[in-house]
């Protein structure tokens, strides 16, 4: 179980929106009207969050003087979220789904990758510093379970070999693949198509024909 | 109007309310914990889960369930019980079954729920949560664990008390009730979350396991820690008062109590005068009522009628200022005040002392001028009122005075008397929001009024009035707000200077010059009594306090909570309080006492009874008939009136006669609980953790 922790955590160098942030701020802002500022809570602290990689009291405080709601309103929403860090993370924040589908194809052999490589388990910073580890729930990707979600992107269809390429990669720096690590095609069968297979172009197209519609007539519908 | 029916019964229903709401009307209780009628709608316990036709089917939440034309509700049905049932089993998994050690219990609404629909056993076998308390100050102490995530105390704070401190965070399980960064809850009415709480999450951190609900004997009674007269209820174990708690009352307090009248009662234990004291070669010591009063009655008899005077605290009765008044009168003495801080109220034009809007006159309101007064300090109840109605929107509010954070949002015009002048005289852009207002309403403090110039911030304050067309017949928005509980009740009594008769000030300088050679105090603490000069003092009170420690005779009275007592409120109800424990030692009901004076010197007054002082005071003023308690009777507005002095408006900024407000008199200078309220919310240096026991946690 994981505690919420009551308070925002004071960093040492206290958070103020960036120049670019501040732009980006205003640009979100704008979207609401003026005295529903609040709505622009959840992206502002995303904002915030990227620029400083993790909430802290001073950016729950500088989300709350922008928006006008007051700390506590921002500290809500914060740890309603499970994507906010109320902690600072390390350089990586590796996400390891753990929700059913993932865990029936595998999940805690990924996990044992990340705990061999980064030599810690959930809820923790590797030592040097390279990647935080956590426990996610379903990120939506079950089908190229099991999966992790590193930063803004996902990696699929892992097991522990391909997991521990994966993060080693990440840990030294190296460049990585988003998406399936087998070479899947979005959430296409492993392998490769099984249906429409043909290319819907050509004459014996892998066109629908309607069962009443008068099968040679070629009058189809949806010809374009 | 859609037509329902619940449980067979047919109900009329107001567009827009609820099945629960509909059911309260026709008396079909709905069980429920989040829901609260003085609250937003939250609906997220699910405890009124209602059988509900036409829809989907399940059961639905009454609480946030709007009616329709031809509903059919069934509120017990096997649906909605075992629905019921379900939503029980829930919230009792993590509820830690620790009612034998709760101060809560015997007054839970989970506990006794739980009796209705709750299971024999549970059916949980994993860990329960556990969760950390939470500091919310000095007053409300926490046990987390209990917590069922009502958000009742969310709702409370953010909304009736208008801070924005307290919140829920996290999700789910791991759901939590904290206060930002655990600060201690900025409010003067925080106690209330305490009421609210459903369970046993939120107690009362000084009463914590002093006393269980079913050993209190029960007394209603009147508030006196303002001028507002909130209804209370003094909760009494033997002689001792337990606790206070509010009671409803639309008129005043609506169900909430200020911190203040709800925890300063510990003061009623300490620092007491329990027996008569004389004064012998510089000393107090201890004596008996005879020699008290024989040592009283010889010195008043002694003296020069015109040499002696009497002052009348903020938290005198009517009963003991009216024997008093009399007994000045047998004396021939017309020097008497009620007014401790010289403010500048006319006793013979009822209209210009009184709170005229009235409290719920307030939501009728549709501008506001605070003028000298912090009424958040100065009346929390009130002010509770105030931001009421401001929530109900379009209700312009500016402030010439010291606060400005009054929970809601407010025109700082600036605390200079002089910009007064200018609305007075139209030449200020906020006169013309009170000239368009139909019902403009201006407050005025005891901190415009007692200081020099008050004669004329009256004046000016009126003439505003007059101007905005806020002094008719069917609206007077001249509403002055008193700080004393007393003081109304004195005016309307007269305890105030009889003809060539000095008032405060006088009197002051008169005992300081030596021109007064026996002064009266009636429970007055607030004066600076180094000014009462070689003066024999006679105090008649419950504290030892500033008047008793320059009293010559102590004569010991008693508190609010020991005797049977009228009071009048700032707006002129008259209300009066219960005896719910018997004054402590040989002190005596102040009337009585006063009453034993005069036979002691010989002149008995002729009321022997309760009864017959009440009958004196109904005399004297309809307001103190027993047929007007509780009620306010209107004064007229006297146009142009008295009270109008033509010099010159001081500069000097407004100051609230409350600098601080956990210590304005002499019981809650007594009290601990306030001391340690003063260290967290003004000094800022305790923590007000001293109350944490460590057995709970
Ligand atoms: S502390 Fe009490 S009032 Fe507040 S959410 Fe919990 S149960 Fe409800
Ligand atoms: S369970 Fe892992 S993505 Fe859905
Ligand atoms: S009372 Fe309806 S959901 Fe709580």
């Amino acid at each position: 179980m994981s505690a919420v922790k009551t308070s925002p955590a004071r960093d040492d160098a206290p958070f103020a929106f960036s120049e670019e942030s501040l732009a980006e701020a205003r640009r979100i802002l704008a979207k609401y009207p003026e005295n529903r500022a609040r709505s622009a809570i959840l992206p502002l602290l995303d904002l915030a969050q990227r620029q400083h990689g993790w909430v802290s009291q001073s950016v729950v405080e500088a989300v709350a003087e922008i928006t006008g709601a007051a700390p506590i309103r921002v500290w809500e929403v914060a740890t309603f979220y499970t994507m906010y860090n109320k902690a600072p993370i390390g350089r990586h924040h590796v996400e390891i789904c753990t929700n059913l589908p993932c865990w029936l194809r595998g999940s805690d052999e990924i996990l044992r990758a990340a705990r061999d490589v980064f030599g810690v388990g959930f809820g923790q910073t590797s030592e040097d510093g390279a990647a935080t580890v956590s426990s996610a729930e379903c990120l939506g990707a079950c089908v190229n379970a099991p999966m992790v979600q590193i930063g803004d992107d996902y990696y699929e269809d892992l097991d522990y070999d391909s997991a521990h390429a994966l993060f080693t990669a990440i840990k030294e720096g190296q460049p990585v693949k988003a998406g399936s690590q087998i070479g899947r095609q979005c959430s296409a069968p492993e392998g490769g198509p099984t249906t429409l297979t043909t290319d819907p172009g050509t004459a014996e197209g892998g066109r629908w024909i309607a069962p009443d519609s008068p099968a040679a007539g070629g009058s189809a519908p949806g010809t374009a | 109007m859609p037509k329902l029916t619940i449980d067979g019964i047919e109900v009329e229903a107001e567009p827009g309310m609820t099945i629960l709401q509909a059911a309260d009307q026709v008396g079909i209780e709905i069980p429920r914990f989040c829901y609260h009628e003085r609250l937003s709608i939250a609906g997220n316990c699910r405890m009124c889960l209602v059988e509900v036709k036409p829809g989907p089917p399940k059961p639905a939440a009454s609480c946030a369930l709007p009616v329709a034309e031809g509903m059919q509700v069934w509120t017990q049905s096997d649906l909605a019980v075992k629905a019921r049932k379900g939503v029980m089993e829930f919230l009792l998994i993590n509820h830690p079954l620790d009612c034998p050690i709760c101060d809560q219990g015997g007054e839970c609404d989970l506990q006794d729920q739980a009796m209705a629909f709750g299971g024999d056993r549970s059916r949980f076998h994993e860990h329960k949560r556990a969760v950390t308390e939470k500091h919310l100050g000095p007053l409300v102490k926490t046990a987390m664990t209990r917590c069922i995530h009502c958000t009742r105390c969310v709702r409370f704070i953010t909304e009736i008390a208008g801070i924005q401190e307290l919140g829920m965070i996290g999700r789910g399980e791991d759901a939590e009730i904290t206060s930002y960064v655990e600060m201690a809850l900025t409010s003067e009415l925080s106690g209330n979350i305490v009421d609210l709480c459903p369970v046993g999450a939120l107690t009362s951190a000084p009463y914590a396991f002093h006393a269980r609900p079913w050993e209190l004997r029960k007394v209603e009674s009147i508030d006196v820690f303002d001028a507002v007269g909130s209804a209370i209820r003094v909760d009494v174990r033997g002689n001792a008062v337990m606790r206070v708690l509010p009671r409803l009352n639309e008129d005043i307090n609506e169900e909430w109590l200020a911190d203040k009248s709800r925890h300063a009662i510990d003061g009623l234990r300490y620092q007491r005068l329990d027996r008569p004291y004389v004064r012998e070669d510089g000393k107090l010591r201890p004596a008996s009522w005879e020699e008290a009063l024989r040592t009283v009655a010889g010195r008043l008899l002694a003296t020069d009628a015109d040499k002696v005077a009497a002052l009348a605290g903020d938290m005198a009765d009517a009963e003991a200022m009216m024997l008093l008044k009399d007994l000045m009168g047998v004396i021939g003495s017309p020097h008497m005040d009620c007014r401790q801080d010289g403010a500048a109220l006319d006793p013979t034009d009822r209209a210009s002392y009184l709170f005229n809007p009235t409290i719920p006159g307030i939501e009728d309101a549709d501008a506001l001028l605070i003028v000298g007064s912090d009424p958040r300090w100065e009346a929390p109840i009130l002010n509770a009122r105030i931001r009421k109605r401001y929530l109900m929107g379009n209700f312009p509010i500016a402030t010439i005075g010291p606060r400005t954070d009054l929970t809601y949002p407010v025109e700082d015009l600036g605390n200079n008397p002089e910009v007064l002048d200018d609305l007075a005289r139209g030449r200020h852009p906020f006169w013309r929001i009170l000239d368009d207002a139909e019902r403009p309403l201006i407050l005025v403090g005891m901190g415009a009024l007692s200081r020099p110039d008050g004669r004329e911030v009256m004046a000016s304050a009126r003439r505003l009035a007059e101007r905005v067309g806020a002094m008719r017949e069917d609206w007077n928005g001249l509403g002055v707000l008193h700080t004393a509980a007393g003081r109304v009740g004195g005016l309307e009594v007269g305890f105030v200077p009889g003809h060539g008769g000095r008032d405060t000030a006088g009197i002051l300088e008169g005992a300081e010059r030596g021109d007064l050679q026996v002064v009266y105090l009636m429970g007055a603490d607030e004066i600076d009594t180094a000014r009462l000069g070689e003066a024999f003092v006679i105090y008649q009170g419950h504290h030892g306090d500033a008047g008793a420690n320059r009293a010559d005779v102590i004569l010991p009275g008693a508190a609010y909570t020991e005797k049977h007592a009228t009071y009048v409120n700032t707006e002129g109800r008259m209300q009066r309080t219960w005896l719910a424990v018997h004054p402590p030692g040989e002190a005596r009901e102040d009337w009585k006492i006063v009453r034993a004076l005069s036979s002691a010197m010989g002149k008995p007054l002729s009321q022997n009874t309760l009864d017959d002082v009440r009958a004196r005071l109904a005399d004297v003023s309809p307001t103190f008939a027993d047929a007007n308690e509780g009620a306010v009777i209107p004064a007229a507005p006297t146009r142009g009136g008295s009270g109008g002095g033509a010099g010159r408006l001081d500069r000097t900024p407004f100051t609230s006669p409350v600098g601080n407000y956990y210590r304005t008199d002499p019981i809650s200078r007594a009290s601990r609980t306030m001391a340690e309220c003063t260290d967290v919310y003004i000094n800022r240096t305790g923590s007000g953790d001293s109350k944490r026991t460590g057995t709970d946690g």
